[in-house]
C-alpha cells in the first residue's frame, strides 16, 4: 500500500519538524489517491439513496421458488448467484461485494409486483435479477418504473417493450423466429407451416410474427392452434397435423402441455427424425427436455442463442462451473444463462459509469460488450435489448442440442418491427 | 340488542370488539406501520371483504362456494378498465399504432375499443357494475341453482367450474381483456394519482370505511328476522320451506350480498394494488379466501377481518425468511382449522378469552348475537339420519 | 376443410379421431372412477385427488430407476411391476388418511374438501421438496412406444390402447368389486343405511377405510398410467381436478354407471369440438355445456333413487 516519502536528508533542526508533518502530508495524499482508486467513496458512486456502502452494495433476486413456474425460474436464480459469486471472487463491483436479497415471486404476478416494491423501497437494491414469464414482468414495470430501479429480464419473449428500467438479456421475438423461419425455408426447402402454441400472450404474438414473414415469403400457413396453459390432450390436435401434411410445425407450446404433446406426437407415431414434419420449437430447452425426456423430442429443431453444447472457450468454462456449484447433473437453458448474463451486464455498466445510480447506468449502458458471455459475443442496444447470434438446435436423446446452424451476424433486436405488427 | 341505542351499543360486548377492531385499522396499524406495510394491509383488507361476504353465505346459510374470486375478480375488472381507458388517453398513447386504446388492445393489432368497454368511460356506471355486474351473474347462477335444491358439494363444484371456465375466458381472450398478464399499469382515478404514497394511505382509509359499512350491512342483516331464517335453513331446510317461506329466494339473496361485498373488495383491490389479473379468479385463488373466512371464525364477521388479515400477513412473512415452508403451513392451516379448530379463531376466542373477559368486567355471560355461536351443526343433525350430499344435509327428524 | 382428400383418407381420420375421443375417454375413465367412488359411495371430497395420481407416476418414476439400474433385462416389464406397487403406495397412504382425517369428518362434507385441499398443498411442496420442483421424465420401454398400423392410412397409439386397456379392466375390476362381491355388499350396506348395517356386524369404520383406499389406489393407477402422456411434476396433479369433478358430478354422483357414461359424454363433445375449433375455445365450450346441463338437471345423468 502507501509508500513512505522520506524527506531528503538532515538539515536545520529547526525544520525537521516542519519536514516530518511535510511527509507525513505526502504520505496521507497518497494513501488517499491510492485508496480512492481502489475503492471510490460511497457518497460519490451513490446519490439516490441505494443500499451500497464501502464494502458492500446490495441487490435483489426475485423469482418464483414456489409454485407452478418454480420449475423454470430455478435454473435463473443458480445462475444468478453463480454471476453473483464469480463477481465477489474477482474484487466485486466499484470495491464492493455484491450482497443479495432473494424474494420469493411464488409464481403470482401481483406477488411479484409487491416483492419488486419491497425491494426498491425497503431495502434499496441497486439492481433486480428477475421475472420469468411476461406477467410478472409486466406487473413489475410500473413499480420498477415508479421507483427507477433497473431490472434485468433474461427470458426470450414477445418483445413489443421497450422501457428505460429494464434491461432484456434474452432474445426478443424477431430475433428468435425471424433467424428460424429463414432457415427452415432455405435450409430445410419448408413451404408449408402449422402454427401450434399455449394460449396467452407470448405464442400469441410470436405466430403473428411468424405469420407475417411466412406471408411475406410467399409461403403458406396451413393451420393455427392454441390450447389452454396446462392442457394435456392433443390428440386432435396431431390427428389434424397427420391431414395437413405441413413441411414443419413451429411450435410454442410451454409448461406441462409440452411434456405431454411431444409424448403423444411419438406414440402417435411421429418420428421427428425423418423430419416430416420438421418440427421447430422456440419453447423447449435443455431444461424443459429433462421434464419431456430425451427420446420424446429426438430430431426436433429449436431456435435460440445458446445451448449448453456451445462448442467456444467460454462456454466450456461456464458450464464447468455451473455444474461445479449446482450438481453434475444440471442442465443449462437459454434463459438460464441469460440470467447469468444479468450481473456481469450490470458490473460492467456501473464501472463504466463510476456510479451505482440508476440514471448513470441507464447512460451508460447501450455499446456495453460482453466477450466472456457464454453464448461468445453480446452487445447491449440502444433500446436495452441485446446483439446477439441466434443458432439452431437439434435435440439429441441425451437431452442437449447439437448445434446445427448459426447466424453469421449479430441478429439485431427490433421490438418494435415494422410491418410485423 | 335491538332496541339499544347507539350509545350504549357501543358500551355492550359486541360494540367494543367493534370500537376495538376500528381502533386497530384506523389509528394502530398507520402509526405503528409506513407506508409500504400499511399498503399491503390494505390489500389484505379488500380480501376481508369476501370474507364477510363468505360468513354470511357458508357460515350462516351453508353455502360453500368455491367461486368468490369470480365476482372478487369482475369488480376488480370493472374498476381496472376505468382506470384503464383513463391512463390511455390519446395524447398518453402517441407512441401506439393506434392511440387512444389501452397498450394490450394495440399490440394485439385491435384497432378500436371493443363495445363493452365504452361504457366504462364514466365512473358512474363503473361503481354501479362493480356490484352491478357481479350480483348479476350471482342472480343467475344462484336462480338456477337454487331453485332446483341444488346447494352443498355440487353447489361448490359448480362454482369451482365456473371459476374455471371464466379463467380460460379471460385468458384467452387477450386482446379483450389483457389475457393472462390482466390489466397493468393503471395510474390515476380522475386525475388524482393514485400511486402515491398520499394516494396509498387515503385509499387505505376509504378501503376501512368501507369495510365497517359492509360490516354493518351484514350485521343489520345477520340481526334481522332475515338472519335467523338463514340460520334455520341452515340447520333444517325442509322445514323452514314447510313454513312457508321461499327458501330459494333467500338463499339467492345472501349469495348476491356475498357476491357484492366480494366485488367491492375486487374494486378496491384493484386501486390499492394497481393491477388485476386472472389469478384471482380462478380456484386456487378462491379455495384460499374460503380460508380466510375459516380460520376467522366462520360465523363470525369480525372474525372474517382478522382472519384475512393473519393468514396474508403469515404468506408476506413466510415468503420472505421461508418460503418453501409457506404451503406446508398454509395446508396446515386448512387442516387445523378444519379438525381441531372448526369455528376458528372468533371460537377460540369464545372458548378462552370471553370468559377472562366476564370475570374482569364482572359482566353475565351472555351468547351474543354477533359473537361468535357454539359449535358447528355437526353435532346437531347427524344422529342416525341419511345424508343427502346434493342439499348437504339430512333427511328430517325422526320424530 | 375436407376437399382433396380421398374417402379412404377421410374414413382414415375420422377413425383416428374416433380412437382419439376413446383415448381421452379412458383418460376420463380412469380419473374419475377413483373418484366416484370416495365421492358417490361415501360423499368424501377429495380434493387431493389429483396429487395421489401424482403419487402413482412419482412411483412409477422411482420403478423404472429402479429397474434401469438394477434390473434392467427385466425393463420391459417394469411398468406392471409400477401398477401395482402404485396402487398399493396410494391405497396405504389413502387409509392411513382417511384414519388420520377423513373419519372425523363424515357428516361434514365441505368441511372434507378444505380439508383435503390443504392436504394437497402439503402433498405438493412434499413433492417439491423430495423431487424437485422440475419435472421428471419417465422413460418408457420400447415396445411401448409407437404406433399400430392397422391399415395403410389408420395408426393407432400404443400407449393410447394401453391406457384403455388399463382403464377397461379397472372398470370390470370396480365393477366386479362392488356388485358382485362380498365385500361389496357391504359397502353398499353401508351408504345405503348405516345403523342397519353397523347392526348386522358390519364394521362400517372398516369398509369406509377400505373404500376410501381403494379410490386412492386407483388414482395411483391412473397416475402411472399417464406418465405416458403426460408430464410429472409437483402441480401436475392440479391440471386433472376440476375435469374429474365435472365428470362425476355430471354423471350423478352415486351411480358409477353414470359416472362412465358422463365421462364418454364429455370426452366425445371435447374432442369433436377440439376437431373443428381450437383448442381453448373447445375447452370453454365443453365446461359451459356440462354446467348448462348440471344447472338444469342438478343431479346428473343418472341419479340414483335414495331413500330418505
Amino acid at each position: 500500500m502507501g509508500t513512505t516519502t522520506i524527506a531528503a536528508g538532515g538539515r536545520s533542526h529547526k525544520s525537521k519538524g516542519l519536514r516530518k508533518s511535510l511527509a507525513t502530508l505526502a504520505a496521507s495524499i497518497m494513501l488517499a489517491t491510492s485508496a480512492q482508486a481502489a475503492t471510490p467513496a460511497t457518497d460519490e458512486v451513490n446519490t439516490t439513496g441505494l443500499a451500497v456502502t464501502d464494502d458492500t452494495v446490495k441487490v435483489g433476486i426475485l423469482h418464483s421458488i414456489t409454485g407452478t413456474m418454480a420449475i423454470s425460474e430455478i435454473g435463473s436464480v443458480q445462475a444468478e448467484k453463480l454471476a453473483i459469486e464469480q463477481i465477489n471472487e474477482s474484487g466485486g463491483v466499484l470495491g464492493r461485494q455484491i450482497e443479495f436479497v432473494q424474494e420469493d415471486g411464488a409464481s403470482d404476478w401481483p406477488t411479484f409486483a409487491e416483492k419488486s416494491r419491497k425491494l426498491l423501497r425497503q431495502d434499496n437494491v441497486a439492481a433486480i435479477f428477475g421475472a420469468w414469464t411476461s406477467a410478472s414482468r409486466k406487473a413489475i414495470l410500473p413499480v420498477i418504473e415508479q421507483y427507477n430501479g433497473m431490472l434485468y429480464y433474461p427470458t426470450f419473449y414477445e418483445g413489443l417493450e421497450q422501457s428505460p428500467n429494464v434491461i432484456y438479456t434474452g432474445q426478443e421475438a424477431t430475433q428468435q423466429i425471424l433467424a428460424g423461419i429463414d432457415w427452415a425455408v432455405k435450409e430445410k426447402g419448408a413451404k408449408t407451416f402449422y402454427l401450434l402454441g399455449s394460449d396467452y400472450i407470448w405464442p400469441r404474438t410470436s405466430n403473428k410474427i411468424a405469420r407475417k414473414h411466412i406471408d411475406k415469403l410467399g409461403l403458406k400457413v396451413v393451420g393455427e392452434e392454441y390450447y389452454p396453459l396446462g392442457h394435456t390432450q392433443f390428440n386432435s390436435v396431431i390427428n389434424k397435423i397427420k391431414l395437413k401434411k405441413p413441411d414443419v410445425i413451429f411450435a410454442s407450446v410451454v409448461g406441462g402441455s409440452n411434456v405431454a404433446f411431444y409424448k403423444q406426437m411419438k406414440a402417435a407415431g411421429v418420428d421427428f427424425t425423418d423430419e416430416k414434419p420438421l418440427l421447430l420449437t422456440i419453447s423447449v430447452t435443455e431444461d424443459e427436455i429433462r421434464g419431456i425426456g430425451g427420446e420424446n423430442v429426438e430430431g426436433i429443431y429449436a431456435s435460440m442463442k445458446y445451448f449448453q453444447s456451445l462448442d467456444n472457450p467460454n462456454n466450456e468454462e461456464f458450464v464447468a462451473a455451473f455444474k461445479e456449484a449446482w450438481g453434475d447433473d444440471m442442465v443449462i437453458g437459454d434463459v438460464t444463462q441469460a440470467a447469468y448474463l444479468g450481473p456481469w451486464l450490470w458490473k460492467m455498466a456501473v464501472e463504466k459509469a463510476g456510479s451505482f445510480d440508476i440514471d448513470k447506468i441507464r447512460e451508460a449502458s447501450p455499446g456495453i460488450e460482453f466477450t466472456k458471455a457464454p453464448e461468445g459475443y453480446v452487445r447491449i442496444h440502444e433500446n436495452h435489448h441485446l446483439w446477439s447470434k441466434t443458432r439452431i438446435g437439434r435435440a439429441k436423446t441425451d437431452g442437449q442440442y447439437e448445434v446445427v446452424y448459426e447466424t453469421d451476424e449479430l441478429m439485431e433486436p427490433d421490438p418494435f418491427p415494422e410491418g410485423y405488427q | 340488542m335491538k332496541n339499544t341505542s347507539p350509545l350504549k351499543w357501543f358500551a355492550s360486548r359486541e360494540g367494543l370488539y367493534y370500537l376495538a377492531l376500528a381502533l386497530l385499522l384506523v389509528v394502530i396499524l398507520p402509526l405503528a406501520l409506513d407506508p409500504f406495510r400499511l399498503n399491503m394491509v390494505g390489500k389484505y383488507l379488500t380480501y376481508a371483504f369476501v370474507a364477510i361476504g363468505l360468513v354470511m353465505c357458508w357460515g350462516k346459510a351453508g353455502i360453500l362456494s368455491l367461486g368468490q374470486g369470480v365476482f372478487f375478480g369482475l369488480g376488480g375488472y370493472c374498476m381496472a378498465m376505468f382506470l384503464k381507458l383513463e391512463a390511455s388517453t390519446p395524447e398518453a398513447t402517441a407512441i401506439q399504432s393506434t392511440p387512444g386504446i389501452p397498450d394490450f388492445m394495440d399490440w394485439n393489432q385491435l384497432t378500436e375499443l371493443p363495445w363493452f368497454w365504452e361504457p366504462f368511460h364514466s365512473f358512474s356506471f363503473t361503481l354501479l357494475a362493480i356490484v352491478g355486474v357481479p350480483v348479476a351473474l350471482a342472480f343467475i347462477i344462484g336462480f338456477a341453482m337454487f331453485t332446483r335444491r341444488v346447494g352443498g358439494v355440487y353447489f361448490a363444484i359448480i362454482t369451482q367450474a365456473i371459476a374455471a371456465i371464466l379463467t380460460i375466458l379471460i385468458i384467452g381472450q387477450q386482446g379483450y381483456t389483457g389475457g393472462v398478464n390482466g390489466i397493468t399499469d393503471l395510474q390515476t382515478l380522475m386525475g388524482w394519482d393514485i400511486r402515491t404514497d398520499e394516494a396509498k394511505t387515503i385509499l387505505y382509509f376509504v378501503c376501512v370505511g368501507l369495510l365497517f359499512v359492509c360490516l354493518f350491512v351484514a350485521r343489520f342483516v345477520q340481526n334481522r328476522k332475515l338472519g335467523r331464517i338463514l340460520v334455520a335453513m341452515n340447520a333444517q331446510e325442509n322445514r323452514v320451506r314447510f313454513s312457508g317461506y321461499d327458501v330459494a329466494a333467500f338463499k339467492i339473496f345472501v349469495f348476491c350480498l356475498a357476491a357484492a361485498f366480494a366485488g367491492i373488495g375486487g374494486a378496491l383491490f384493484t386501486l390499492i394494488v394497481g393491477f388485476m389479473s386472472p389469478s384471482f379468479i380462478g380456484i386456487v385463488a378462491s379455495i384460499e379466501m374460503v380460508i380466510f373466512c375459516a380460520l376467522g371464525g366462520r360465523l363470525s364477521i369480525l372474525g372474517a377481518v382478522y382472519g384475512a388479515l393473519l393468514v396474508n400477513a403469515a404468506k408476506s412473512g413466510f415468503s420472505e425468511s421461508f418460503p418453501e415452508l409457506w404451503p406446508f403451513a398454509m395446508g396446515a392451516l386448512f387442516i387445523g382449522v378444519v379438525l381441531a379448530f372448526p369455528n376458528g379463531l372468533a371460537g377460540l376466542y369464545q372458548t378462552y378469552v370471553m370468559p377472562l373477559e366476564d370475570r374482569l368486567f364482572k359482566r353475565k355471560p351472555k351468547a351474543a348475537a354477533s359473537a361468535p355461536a357454539k359449535p358447528a351443526p355437526a353435532a346437531r343433525q347427524d344422529e342416525g339420519r341419511d345424508y343427502d350430499p346434493m342439499l348437504d344435509q339430512y333427511s328430517p327428524e325422526k320424530s | 376443410m375436407f376437399d382433396g382428400y380421398t374417402t379412404s383418407e377421410l374414413m382414415s381420420i375420422f377413425a383416428m379421431q374416433g380412437f382419439a375421443g376413446l383415448s381421452l375417454f379412458s383418460v376420463f375413465v380412469l380419473m374419475a372412477l377413483g373418484l366416484a367412488i370416495i365421492f358417490g359411495q361415501m360423499g368424501v371430497i377429495n380434493m387431493a385427488h389429483g396429487e395421489f395420481m401424482i403419487l402413482g407416476a412419482y412411483t412409477t418414476y422411482l420403478v423404472s430407476g429402479f429397474f434401469q439400474s438394477v434390473l434392467p433385462g427385466l425393463f420391459g416389464g417394469y411398468f406392471f411391476v409400477a401398477i401395482i406397487i402404485a396402487f398399493l403406495i396410494c391405497a396405504a397412504l389413502g387409509a392411513f388418511i382417511e384414519w388420520a382425517m377423513i373419519r372425523h369428518l363424515y357428516r361434514r362434507p365441505l368441511d372434507t374438501l378444505l380439508a383435503t385441499w390443504g392436504l394437497s398443498l402439503i402433498m405438493q411442496q412434499t413433492y417439491r421438496s423430495i423431487f424437485g420442483a422440475r419435472e421428471v421424465g419417465v422413460e418408457l420401454p420400447e415396445w411401448m412406444m409407437g404406433a399400430i398400423q392397422v391399415t395403410d392410412l389408420v395408426e393407432l397409439p400404443i400407449n393410447g390402447l394401453f391406457v384403455m386397456i388399463i382403464a377397461l379392466s379397472i372398470a370390470l375390476g370396480v365393477y366386479l368389486l362392488m356388485y358382485r362381491s362380498g365385500w361389496g355388499k357391504k359397502v353398499r350396506a353401508v351408504v345405503q343405511n348405516r345403523p342397519m348395517a353397523e347392526a348386522v356386524g358390519i364394521n362400517s369404520a372398516g369398509v369406509d377405510r377400505m373404500t376410501f383406499a381403494l379410490g386412492c389406489g386407483i388414482a395411483g393407477i391412473a397416475g402411472a398410467a399417464f406418465t405416458m402422456i403426460g408430464s410429472t411434476g409437483p402441480s401436475s396433479g392440479q391440471a386433472y381436478i376440476v375435469d374429474t369433478f365435472l365428470v362425476v358430478v355430471f354423471g350423478g354422483a352415486q351411480s358409477l354407471i353414470g359416472t362412465i357414461v358422463s365421462a364418454f359424454g364429455i370426452s366425445q363433445a371435447q374432442s369433436t369440438m377440439e376437431f373443428f375449433l381450437s383448442g381453448s375455445m373447445a375447452k370453454v365450450l365443453t365446461l359451459l355445456v356440462v354446467v348448462g346441463i348440471l344447472m338444469l338437471r342438478p343431479e346428473g345423468l343418472m341419479a340414483l333413487k335414495v331413500r330418505r
